[in-house]
Parts: structure tokens; C-alpha cells; sequence
């Protein structure tokens, strides 16, 4: 697994917990779940901004750092027993907001077995890996964006 | 929503309010279950005395693709402290896809006396009931199971491939997307669990989702019948096949049609496109 550090010590302490405190630790974390501010997008959200294949209707947003090369960022997730959802979204946004693009981008759905194991329908698999690639997705674009600006300044 | 007795039902007592449940707390002859999608509802707070019945872990064979068998199921019984003549209350999230599920499963094994919480976990949320974290323990029964029946409710890949061929109804309970093939899988991720998109030849859309009201109850028959019989053409005679991904959204569709408009002959394909769309040599319409 490819991950920035303090996010590998997270799955590997999530990864020797035994089924029923994993969930703990997990319910605990979706506990800490902030929706997006105001001042980032309001009611009703652009579906521009809804993670495909999520049937908890969860939506990320990717506000760029004062760092030019780290995003901060945001998530609302409209379904209140969207419990799975909104963990996912605290680990996201908790530790991949200011990491370098490269880290986040190196990211894999991979992260969500590594979270909640294996016993995850398909269709809730489907959904928190589309919140993991709507991240990572900001990421490879604002890299591919800057290669193809380092690209046209250097013709 | 008018009440559960005056929708027009077939089988209204299949159905209990969430009034019905406040009222049933403490009745000993009821055990409520909760079945959910996510593993953490459950555990997040649950209807006070509701036991978990996990659809990955409890009923589901661990090797085959299969559900439990006979012997798990009596252990399931016991494990949740319910005999024959307990009445088991199913609900659970996402509108009770996966209380229908459970509710099917426990069907294969003739447990008739089973009922859904209209409107599901989040109903009772949103009307502020209480929901506890505590996980009770039952003294365990002695459940004597009769064998899983699987030849009146379930169908096989068989059935289906003669059940095309006679030109018989199915119903396709996927998204219309699915449905037409254009969605197998997201982007850059491994796809959905088959080789072929699209939907099983003559089969009607009806996603699950449509037999649900705005606040999460069912619809009412008259409302159901508009759906599956003027707009898709079925009728209460049909022999009827119902499939989704793996079966879980089309128990909660088989359920609308034998219990709340009393077909008497709907199966649920639970081998549903992780099946058909990787056989070999089976026909698939776009």
C-alpha cells in the first residue's frame, strides 16, 4: 500500500483491531464528520461534485492550498445513515488535505478494503472507492495541469 | 402515507408500522432484526433489543456461492433466540433492501411468521425514536428447521434460460443505466462482477426504488399496480422472475409483489447479472 505515513499508521492499526472495535474506531471517526462550509458550496450541491456510484449521495470538493501544490478537502454526505460514508470522508480529509498532490494522487481504492475489509457489498465498495478517486482524481489533474504548463513553457 | 391497512394491500400483516414496533418493545413473541448494507448502522445505535442478522456473515454460505444452509440456519435461530412461532420483524437500511433479503433467506427455511417495518431504520430515526448500542443476548432455542426449500421462491440460471425461451415476464430491478449495459463499472476501477453489460432478454426496468414513497414507505397497491401492470404489462397470474447484481434489491422487489399485490408465483434470480453477464453463451439485449 501506497500511502503518506500517518494515513499507513492508521490502516495498520485499523488493520490488527479485531471486527468489532475496527467498527468502533470507525464509528468514532465518521463521528468527527464536518459537512463542507458555506463558504465552499451551498445547498442545493452541483452534481459536478457528487461521487459517482455512491448510493449515500456523497460529494467532494477540492479547494486548493495557499501551497500551490496541496489541496484542502470537503465533503457532504446526504444520507444520515450514511455512517461508512462520512468515516471514509474524515480519514480522506483528515489525512490527504495539505499532503503534496504526488502523495495523494498515488493513493488506490485499495484504501477502502484496507479500512473496512472485505465484508463490504459490491455497491458500498463502488461508492467509498468513487469518494477515494474523486480525491485522488483532483490530484492527478492539477498534476497532469502542471506538466502540460512546464511542458508549453518549455517549447 | 395512509395506514398499512388501507393501502390495499394482499398481505397487509407483513407489513408492521413503526408505531406497531414502539408498541412491541417488550413482547417476548417478537424479535426485531435489523439487516443493513453498511456495517456500521448497526452497531451506531440500533432499535432497543434488535439483533444484527448480517447478510455477508449470517446468511451467507462462507465458501460457495450459496446461502446457509440448514444446519446454519438453526444455528442462526439460536444465535437470535427465535423459535417457530416467533414473529421475526425484519428492517434495516436503504429502504429495507437488505431486510427484504433476510427476509427471503428466511423464507427459503418456511419461517412465514416475518414481517417489515414499513419505512425502515431511517423512519424510525427520523421520527426521533430512541436507539440503543446496546447488543442484547437471547437464551438460545432449539429451532427445528425443515430443509431450505429453494424450488418455489428462488430461481436458478436453468429456470431462467427456460423462462426466457417461453417468453415469460422478468423484471430487472438495476438502475436504467445498468439496465442498458452503458454502466458496468466506474472509471479505473475493476468492474462490477461481469463480463457483459446490458439485461436478460424481454426483461422490464422496473428499478426497486420506484415501489417506494417519498418518506421511505411503500407505495400503495393501487400506485404499485400503475407501475407493474398498466405501465409494464404484468399480471397477478404471471410467473414472474425477478433479478438484480446478486438478488439483494430484487428481494425487496419480489417482496412488493407477493406480499403487498399477492402474486403467487414471483422467484427471485439470485445468481442475477454476476451471473448472466459472465456465462457463456447465454443471450443478452442492450
Amino acid at each position: 500500500m501506497t500511502y503518506p505515513a500517518d494515513l499507513r499508521d492508521l490502516v495498520s492499526m485499523l488493520q490488527i483491531l479485531d471486527r468489532s472495535d475496527r467498527i468502533q474506531m470507525l464509528i468514532d471517526i465518521a463521528g468527527r464528520f464536518r459537512e463542507v462550509p458555506e463558504d465552499i458550496a451551498r445547498r442545493p450541491y452541483s452534481d459536478q461534485h457528487k461521487v459517482p456510484a455512491c448510493e449515500s449521495e456523497a460529494y467532494v470538493w477540492a479547494e486548493r492550498g495557499d501551497d500551490a501544490d496541496t489541496f484542502t478537502f470537503h465533503f457532504a454526505v446526504d444520507n444520515p445513515q450514511g455512517i461508512s460514508a462520512k468515516a471514509m470522508a474524515v480519514i480522506l480529509g483528515e489525512h490527504l488535505s495539505g499532503r503534496p498532490v504526488t502523495e495523494v494522487a498515488s493513493v488506490s481504492g485499495d484504501l477502502v478494503y484496507d479500512v473496512f475489509g472485505r465484508e463490504l457489498s459490491m455497491g458500498k465498495s463502488m461508492g467509498l472507492m468513487g469518494m477515494v478517486s474523486m480525491v485522488t482524481q483532483s490530484a492527478k489533474n492539477h498534476l497532469a495541469e502542471t506538466r502540460l504548463a512546464e511542458t508549453s513553457n518549455g517549447s | 402515507m395512509t395506514d398499512i391497512d388501507g393501502r390495499g394491500y394482499a398481505r397487509p400483516d407483513t407489513l408492521v408500522s413503526t408505531d406497531w414496533v414502539a408498541r412491541h418493545l417488550d413482547d417476548p413473541s417478537v424479535r426485531l432484526v435489523e439487516s443493513n448494507e453498511d456495517p456500521l448502522v448497526y452497531p451506531s445505535g440500533h432499535i432497543p433489543g434488535a439483533v444484527e442478522v448480517d447478510w455477508t456473515r449470517d446468511l451467507n454460505d462462507p465458501l460457495r456461492r450459496d446461502y446457509l444452509d440448514h444446519e446454519g440456519f438453526e444455528a442462526l435461530t439460536r444465535r437470535i433466540g427465535i423459535t417457530p412461532d416467533t414473529t421475526v420483524v425484519f428492517y434495516g437500511d436503504k429502504n429495507n433492501w437488505w431486510a427484504c433479503y433476510a427476509y427471503w433467506v428466511f423464507h427459503l427455511f418456511g419461517h412465514d411468521n416475518a414481517r417489515i417495518m414499513d419505512g425502515g431504520r431511517l423512519k424510525w430515526q427520523q421520527e426521533g425514536r430512541e436507539l440503543s448500542r446496546e447488543v442484547p443476548t437471547y437464551e438460545p432455542t432449539q429451532y427445528q428447521a425443515p430443509q431450505r426449500d429453494d424450488s418455489i421462491i428462488r430461481a436458478f440460471r436453468d429456470h431462467v434460460l427456460s423462462h426466457v425461451d417461453a417468453g415469460l415476464p422478468l423484471i430487472d430491478v438495476r438502475s436504467p443505466e445498468e439496465f442498458s449495459g452503458e454502466r458496468m463499472h466506474m472509471p479505473d476501477y475493476p468492474n462490477e462482477g461481469a463480463l457483459r453489460g446490458g439485461h436478460i432478454p424481454g426483461a422490464h426496468n422496473v428499478p426497486w426504488g420506484r415501489a417506494v414513497a417519498d418518506d421511505g414507505t411503500f407505495k400503495t397497491a393501487d400506485e404499485l399496480r400503475a407501475i407493474y401492470e398498466n405501465e409494464k404489462g404484468l399480471s397477478s397470474d404471471d410467473d414472474v422472475v425477478v433479478y438484480c447484481r446478486i438478488g439483494e434489491r430484487s428481494s425487496h422487489t419480489w417482496f412488493v409483489l407477493t406480499r403487498l399485490l399477492g402474486y403467487p408465483q414471483v422467484r427471485n434470480y439470485d445468481g442475477s447479472w454476476t451471473e448472466w453477464g459472465n456465462l457463456v453463451g447465454v443471450p443478452i439485449e442492450k
